[in-house]
């Protein structure tokens, strides 16, 4: 018989620590996806910071560092600085990347740091039990915020790839979605052009994944991928905000 | 060794950093240290290596965690208040057991404190600092020469124990010109192969993790006692410290760092007035020279701790007299230096007792 489908061998064959329904699961599986396609798991460095993927150094088969909260960039440029040859990519939370380690990733990406960010947004922290995230919604109950994020108190949601993307030293920008078939091909075709970013020396890329925390929105898996559909869509638009790839083949 | 050059001692310590192999540097810039941010900036692009200023210590010390986890020879530096914002990062190296060097050219606190030289910084660098059962290796040199020798050591014992190390100096010692010679630099094979480093795994071994993250607390304390066996070899094996007419003393002297110089000479003043006076200079900070002061503590009839701050090293002066001998202390702090005819006659009030 024909094998169909398996485990990417980039994959580690290991219970993970994600909640049922959740998408990270996916967003997991498609990086070592993408690391198989590109052959580049031999070469690959991965990061794992604190939150939802701070155990994600044991899923992949690729070297692997574990990071402070938000400093995965800052790690991430000392071993690009030292092996440049190397895949470099970070695996972050919206807590761990646009709270705590802000300025770790805008100034990653001002250097034009040739590393990949895998940009996980839930809009909540997952790992901690469900607290406000900077990029919690208005009037999203969460644990810190039991009456709503309200504007007066805790201000706006962050857009961090229309942040990012001004910057002149990032080189490709995407945001994507995990909640159905078609998005899920084309946030790993997002992954892989991304890696291919950093493989031709463009500098810094990053791709944001709209993405599910069923047990802390209090929602069933299918209800969470509506939820993500119906609000976090209108307010993170999915598209490419930066390509310099394609702007220099066109 | 070359013939000597009149140098910083800021500067020294990055000659002598790159000439140990090192080859990256992550800085933020801070008084009293910048000259040797300045002279990396200038050296590594033409070394080959890597400068980078950092958005903040906060990055940068985490960059030094991604090279040295890389198997870099890493190196950051700082003062103070820089050296505070580095305590996180400084944790997390210890805890994934990786090897680095560290500077801090300390000034006065706390908190923004002053740009004058201060030893207040001995607790953070001795006791912790950051969270967690962990120790630094701390040199503590006291003059440009040993400032340059002390790079070379801090860098190979990093790398033997896989463990950071730091050199700690003060403002003025950073500031200061004096002649130094340098030795060879280390060619880039004779560096230690480290197996465990994260460069790929060319997919012909198992995946390197560098982590510090142990949810299972049998297996956490595991790795921290074996940890732990590892400083106990080096409260053995690498202690350093230097004596100065101790034999026949009655009063001994325990200073570090620039104030031993000072010590050194008010042990002269004091000798010339026929009063035995002598001086023990600790090297290391830790592991520290607990045996000698305990040992001379039998011959001795007091001590006298002197260092720029209210008082800190002076606690492991007492642990180690172990009550033998009665301790004193004199200091100065705010970057105010204790001058060798005060520091002469507190000796004198203390032995009229």
């Amino acid at each position: 018989m024909e094998t169909v489908f398996d485990r990417p061998h980039a994959l580690s064959d290991v219970v993970t620590n994600f909640c049922p329904g959740c998408t990270h699961g996916i967003i997991t599986r498609l990086v070592a996806e993408v690391l198989d396609e590109l052959g580049m798991e031999g070469k690959a460095v991965g990061v794992a910071p604190v939150g939802c993927s701070v155990m994600a150094y044991n899923f992949y088969e690729c070297d692997m560092q574990e990071a402070a909260h938000g400093r995965a960039p800052a790690v991430a440029t000392g071993i690009k600085r030292v092996h440049p040859e190397n895949l470099v990519f970070t695996y972050q939370g919206d807590g761990d990347l646009a709270a705590i380690g802000t300025a770790e990733t805008v100034h990653a990406a001002a250097r034009s740091e040739n590393i990949t960010i895998i940009f996980v947004n839930n809009a909540i922290y997952g790992m901690t039990g469900g607290q406000m995230a900077p990029t919690s919604l208005v009037g999203q109950v969460t644990q810190t915020t039991p009456y709503g994020r309200k504007v007066e108190d805790q201000g706006y949601p962050i857009r961090m790839s229309e942040m990012l993307s001004t910057l002149e030293g990032s080189a490709y920008i995407e945001r994507v979605a995990v909640d159905s078939v078609p998005n899920i091909r084309k946030a790993k075709a997002a992954i892989k052009k991304a890696f291919q970013c950093q493989l031709d020396k463009k500098g810094f890329s990053l791709v944001e994944v709209l993405s599910t925390c069923p047990t802390n929105w209090g929602k069933s898996p299918e209800e969470a991928l509506d939820w993500l559909r119906e609000n976090m869509m209108p307010q993170y638009p999915l598209g490419v905000y930066c390509d310099k790839l394609s702007k220099e083949g066109e | 060794m070359e013939k000597k050059v009149l140098m910083k001692g800021n500067e020294a310590l990055a000659e002598a950093a790159m000439r140990s192999g090192c080859r990256h540097f992550f800085g933020y810039p801070i008084t009293p240290q910048t000259e040797l941010a300045a002279y990396m900036a200038k050296q590594m692009p033409k070394r080959g290596g890597t400068f980078l200023q950092a958005e903040s210590e906060v990055a940068a010390i985490n960059m030094v965690y991604g090279a040295a986890g890389a198997g870099a020879r890493v190196m950051t530096s700082s003062s103070s208040p820089g050296i505070s914002l580095k305590q996180e990062g400084i944790s997390y190296i210890a805890g994934a057991d990786l090897p680095c060097v560290i500077i801090n050219i300390v000034r006065g606190g706390p908190g923004l404190g002053g740009i004058q030289p201060a030893q207040s910084d001995y607790f953070q660098a001795t006791k912790g600092g950051g969270h967690g059962d962990y120790r630094l290796l701390v040199y503590a040199p006291s003059s440009v020469q040993e400032m340059a020798d002390l790079v070379g050591v801090a860098f190979d014992k990093a790398d033997t124990y896989r463990m950071p190390a730091m050199i700690m100096g003060d403002g003025m010692l950073g500031q200061m010109m004096e002649p130094v010679s340098f030795k060879e630099p280390i060619a880039p094979e004779d560096l230690p192969q480290k197996e465990w480093a994260t460069c790929g795994t060319g997919m012909k071994r198992k995946k390197n993790i560098i982590n510090s993250l142990y949810l299972t607390p049998d297996e956490l304390e595991e790795l921290n006692d074996a940890r732990l066996k590892r400083y106990e070899t080096i409260l053995k094996d690498e202690v350093l410290f230097e004596e100065y007419q101790t034999e026949d003393a009655e009063l001994i002297f325990v200073a570090y760092g620039t104030i031993a110089r000072i010590v050194m000479s008010s042990v002269n003043t004091l000798r010339e007035q026929g009063i035995k006076a002598g001086l023990i200079r600790p090297i290391t900070l830790w592991p520290f020279p607990s045996e000698i002061i305990n040992q001379r503590a039998d011959s001795a009839k007091m001590f006298l701790t002197v260092e720029m701050s209210q008082g800190q090293m002076v606690e492991d002066v007492r642990l180690a007299v172990n009550g033998k001998k009665p301790v004193y202390f004199y200091g100065r702090n705010g970057g105010m230096v204790p001058e060798q005819e005060a520091i002469v006659e507190e000796a004198k009030k203390y032995l009229q007792k």
